[in-house]
């Protein structure tokens, strides 16, 4: 296979598109999922709320508004493939140039800060949060999962057992959810890592929240976990908003991997029920 | 609970009779001003009390408003603005609720301190729905930056409401429907979730 180029200003400005329609327009799926959860909720105050969520949706989708004012953190996962050259600068360069043009030009808000300590606000949602991988191929793919602060700083890391198993993590997850209550904007999609190490099961439980709602994990004994889990959570009686009601989450997406022989790392990061996404392969 | 064919409507400025009036799970719709303020004003705020300065508005009877809004396109007078999570200015209520903050409108728990102080001065607590920015704003029909520009979406602004969707979180009394709410529900629904 020989090498394709590919400039870094098609980058910038596939970035910069992803950025407008991700924050305006919520995917298909996941609206589809909204209003079955609607019709499925047996809570009145809660039906109600779930309504204004469906019509707050369809009013940015159609007036090309963000969904929430909080347009998040530009989080994007990059698959590059190895016989991809690019020209023309550098591939960070040209994604944050790509979120600042898409952050300014779609009236986006710019919810960066500079310095975790001294927080100046840097203006421009830069920079964004970029996680790259080298995969086979000629092409780039990437996916942008614009995340609120709200729904992120109710997530949670654990170090478990191995002993803990099956039950400890559930416990974990369960937990969580308790704890976050109606701060991460209920119905939340959950994202969960199981395996790795204290950093990967991060990235594993953010990934989990990129995943496509119409796939289960494709391992069946994780993918039951998954219902098992949703089954759980939505037994906490937390609800839309927090007011009370069975739909509490949406979806748990579940991602493993391989982990040492001492170790159970767990991760579990939320996602607001405007879970935005968009990708593109270049 | 209040269903939408309750909703109440509620004008103007909340004297105390009318705080007392409101429970917890009440529908209201709010029209009248709202102060925007979120972290990084209220850390300002406080400064400004400790070297004893006045605030940028008069916090006596005041509402505000945990939100920082998106910008605004060209005709519209506010982005989406919905509401942030309340508890990060958990540290600072007390102190403006005992200067006679009327009532604040946000998301999620607060914590016993709050609560509390919402209790002492028969304050009042609202949610407005955590994501619905695009419909709240609807409800917004001016937006004028009062303080503390440099902040960006953090600035202080003074907004004028109409019809502004809430529900009472927490009442004069302390009750609150982030417990309430839950425990009905479950409550109702106890055979299915045994």
């Amino acid at each position: 296979m020989g090498i394709r180029t590919i400039h870094a200003s098609v980058i910038t400005e596939a970035v910069a598109a992803m950025c407008i329609e991700a924050n305006c327009v919520l995917p298909q799926d996941v609206l589809a999922y909204l209003k079955q959860c609607r019709d499925e909720e047996p809570w009145q105050v809660a039906r109600e709320t779930l309504d204004v969520i469906i019509q707050n949706d369809e009013l940015a989708a159609s007036a090309k508004v963000p969904l929430c004012q909080d347009t998040g953190m530009a989080c994007i996962f990059i698959a590059v493939g190895q016989d991809v050259h690019i020209e023309g600068g550098l591939l960070e360069d040209a994604v944050n140039a790509g979120a600042r043009k898409g952050y300014t030009q779609g009236y986006l808000r710019k919810s960066m800060v500079a310095d975790p300590l001294r927080r100046e606000n840097t203006k421009t949602n830069e920079p964004a949060l970029i996680t790259t991988r080298i995969v086979a191929g000629d092409s780039i793919h990437i996916a942008l999962a614009p995340k609120g602060g709200g729904a992120e700083n109710m997530g949670r890391i654990g170090m478990l057992k191995p002993a803990d198993g099956v039950e400890g993590v559930k416990k974990f997850v369960f937990e969580a959810l308790r704890q976050a209550g109606p701060n991460p904007c209920p119905p939340t999609v959950v994202g969960v890592g199981i395996g790795g190490n204290f950093d990967h099961v991060a990235d594993l439980a953010k990934r989990a929240l990129v995943r496509p709602f119409s796939m289960p994990n494709p391992d069946p004994f994780y993918a039951k976990l998954e219902q098992e889990l949703l089954e759980e959570v939505n037994k906490l009686g937390i609800g839309p908003a927090g007011f009370g009601g069975k739909t509490t989450a949406i979806a748990v997406h579940i991602e493993q991997m391989a982990t040492h022989i001492a170790c159970l790392p767990v991760a579990v990061n939320l996602n607001c029920h405007a879970a935005r996404h968009a990708e593109v392969t270049l | 609970m209040a269903s939408a064919s309750e909703t109440r409507h509620i004008e103007g400025r909340l004297d105390i009779s009318t705080r007392e009036s409101l429970h917890a799970g009440d529908a209201i719709l709010y029209t009248g001003t709202v102060y925007t303020a979120r972290d990084a004003a209220h850390a300002r705020f406080v400064a400004a009390l400790d070297r004893g300065e006045i605030l940028p508005f008069d916090i006596d009877g005041a509402i505000i408003y945990y939100a920082g809004p998106a910008p605004a396109q060209p005709g519209q007078v506010i982005g989406s603005c919905g509401p942030t999570s309340s508890y990060r200015m958990d540290p600072f209520a007390p102190r403006l609720l005992d200067l006679g903050l009327a009532a604040m409108i946000g998301k999620g728990i607060r914590s016993p301190e709050v609560v509390e102080a919402i209790r002492r001065n028969k304050a009042v607590y609202f949610a407005a729905i955590g994501g619905a920015a695009a419909v709240i704003a609807q409800s917004v029909r001016s937006a004028e930056v009062i303080a503390y520009e440099d902040l960006g979406t953090e600035a202080v602004r003074k907004l004028e409401v109409v019809e502004m969707p809430l529900t009472v979180a927490i009442d004069s009394t302390g009750a609150n429907i982030y417990e309430i709410g839950p425990k009905a529900y479950l409550g109702s629904h106890s055979e299915e979730n045994r």
